[in-house]
């Protein structure tokens, strides 16, 4: 039977079948961070079950709230901190080590194609980009799989979305992934995986790929995934060149996973993208998403550069080409939250951090921060905000306040603005 | 097994996301009790208010989408420790379902006509959940039954107690 990537994942890691319909899947990697976590863990202590079914395959962070704001996240953090000490979990990143969860890992080398991932983060399905089975999950969920090393799932039915011609100028992930959402809708794909294939995703950074597969959930999917290929392989090199003679060998292993030519999908979608324009979102859904240019002039309060969608290196710079020999707006307050730790130290090496800074950005440390209104930038009552982030929910960067998600360049155009602008005039205009 | 059913609580709204069962700043809470007075506090519904009326409920009906957004859990512990059992809408996001019956607790999908009977059912409605048969007894100013199918592993997870009894049996 010719199967999808998703449904070789399945069969190359199924423990258990309870039902026709349901399958319990072993798990690669099991990843834990500090806000759904310490709750999966002090109601396993309770029942007597505090143990971990394998310490390597658990990976943790601390990532939304740090350094700590107040003594509520201080003991979120200290008790995943005590956990990880506990049973020994090596790949756990405390203050100075930490970054955005799904920016973090993958740096790592922890994701790797045709592995199952599951997280208690809706947005584990960023990892889908290396050609993995990644799903966010729920505390019980997470607790099963730190004990036991297993999920259950529903075999998905997947989408494939075939993204065909040439980015024009202007034009990223963000704006191909919010134009997706917009024509699949909120909860148009729920059960649902979508495969991103065609020439648009081949040439697309892995960075840019973990954009697309990033938003996947806000369609309703289960997981986004991307075929893993060179650039795949590129990307993870450091971490497997003992595995592999060369590059070239591990492309073709990682082959074995693409999905069979004659593979049965629920829905087929194409989309060119060579006219496409930027976009952002106007409403308080995901898919409420109109060209940029018909927001025109919408006033804005803060910008938010930053999260795991868009707090990549490749967002800094795209983000830097417009902010360059300019300055933000004094109508606006601008904030530059860079992903990583890496992505911080290479942002500093190629002079973007001074650009941001010159501009009148306040940079501050990797953290999940203002993206779910917890700290480093919540909005009040009625203010707006341009964002990078992947969602626009009503009070989702603080009760009351307005988001308008849109890509790193259209954020930073905004910001010189001083309200919602199409992008591509300040690029045509050129370094100042 | 616990008791399901019991009276209903109607918003009709599609989408109704998990910041708006419960915003993310009481995310860091650590036990499920002290989330309880915060359920659906960001809800804009016309005239609804949560605390006067989730009061005494023990069933939500909702519309399409119910529970989208993040995966956290705590969106079904604040309908646990506010004794709702049972949520009844035209679908779910899968994470937000798939925590309902990890939980023990019942999600139950109806389709669109069978909803608008219900919610159209008038004066409070009482609603009795049949797992067995498959069946909702519903009582208002008029009366109404639906049937309902729940996945055969669903059930054995409510059945157990939760997906976490069920795995340390089987796994
Ligand atoms: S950056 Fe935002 S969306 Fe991403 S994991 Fe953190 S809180 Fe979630």
């Amino acid at each position: 039977m010719p199967q999808t990537i998703v449904e070789k994942i399945f069969a190359a890691h199924r423990r258990d079948t309870p039902t026709p319909e349901n399958i319990i899947l072993d798990l690669d990697v099991v990843m834990c961070h500090e806000i759904t976590t310490p709750i999966a863990i002090t109601d396993l202590e309770a029942r007597g079950l505090d143990r971990v079914f394998d310490p390597d395959k658990i990976k943790a962070v601390i990532d939304h709230v740090t350094p700590a704001k107040d003594s509520k996240t201080a003991t979120q953090g200290k008790i995943l901190r005590d956990w990880a000490r506990r049973h020994k979990i090596r790949d756990f990143f405390d203050i100075g080590q930490n970054g955005v969860c799904h920016a973090l890992f993958p740096e790592k080398g922890f994701i790797r194609p045709g592995y199952t991932v599951i997280m208690g983060d809706s947005h584990t399905c960023t990892h889908g980009a290396f050609g993995a089975f990644a799903a966010g999950v729920g505390t019980t969920d997470l607790e099963v799989g730190i004990l036991k090393g297993v999920c259950s799932f529903r075999l998905p039915k997947t989408f494939r979305v075939t993204i065909e011609g040439e980015l024009p100028t202007g034009v990223y992930a963000k704006d191909v992934i919010l134009k997706i959402i917009k024509e699949i809708t909120v909860n148009g794909a729920t059960d649902r995986v979508l495969e991103f294939v065609g020439p648009v995703v081949e040439a697309m950074s892995m960075e840019a790929r973990m954009t697309l597969c990033n938003m996947a959930i806000e369609a309703g999917a289960t997981c986004g995934i991307c075929l893993p290929d060179r650039t795949t392989a590129e990307y993870l090199w450091p971490f497997i060149q003992e595995q592999y003679d060369s590059i070239e060998a591990a492309v073709t292993d990682f082959a074995r996973w693409h999905s069979d030519p004659d593979a049965v999908y629920e829905r087929e979608l194409t989309f060119d993208v060579s006219g496409l324009v930027p976009q952002a979102t106007y409403g308080f859904k995901p898919d409420e998403v109109k060209d940029i240019a018909e927001m025109e002039g919408t006033p804005v309060d803060q910008i938010y550069i930053g999260s795991c969608t868009n707090g990549r290196i490749e967002d800094l710079r795209e983000a830097a080409r417009v902010l360059k020999d300019r300055k933000i707006s004094e109508q606006v307050r601008a904030i530059l939250v860079p992903a990583t730790p890496k992505v911080y130290a290479q942002a500093l090496d190629e002079g973007l951090i001074k650009v941001f800074m010159e501009a009148g950005f306040c940079i501050t440390n990797p953290t999940c921060g203002a993206c779910l209104g917890m700290s480093n930038g919540v909005l009040a009552d009625g203010e707006i905000c341009a964002s990078t982030t992947n969602r626009n929910f009503n009070g989702r960067m603080g009760k009351g306040g307005i988001v308008h998600l849109m890509s790193p360049l259209s954020a930073a155009a905004a910001a010189v603005a001083g309200h919602i602008t199409d992008p591509r005039k300040m690029l045509a205009m050129g370094a100042k | 097994m616990r008791e399901f059913g019991g009276q209903a609580l109607f918003l009709d709204r599609d989408d109704i996301n998990t910041d708006e069962i419960i915003p993310a700043k009481y995310l860091t809470e650590i036990t499920k009790m002290a989330l309880q007075p915060y359920a659906l506090e960001d809800l804009k519904l016309g005239g609804f208010d949560p605390r006067r009326d989730l009061a005494g409920k023990n069933v939500i009906v909702s519309r399409a989408n119910f529970g989208c957004g993040s995966s956290r859990e705590h969106a079904v512990w604040v309908f646990e420790v506010n004794e709702i059992n049972t949520v009844i809408a035209a679908s779910f996001a899968r994470i937000f379902r798939q925590n309902m019956f990890n939980c023990g607790l019942l999600a139950i999908e109806l389709p669109q006509a069978d909803l608008d009977t219900l919610f159209n059912l008038g004066g409070e409605v009482q609603i009795e959940v049949d797992l067995a048969a498959g069946k909702l007894r519903a009582k208002g100013k008029r009366q109404a039954e639906f049937s309902f199918t729940i996945n055969e592993f669903d059930r054995r997870l409510v059945e157990a107690g939760g997906w976490l009894n069920y795995a340390d049996q089987h796994y």
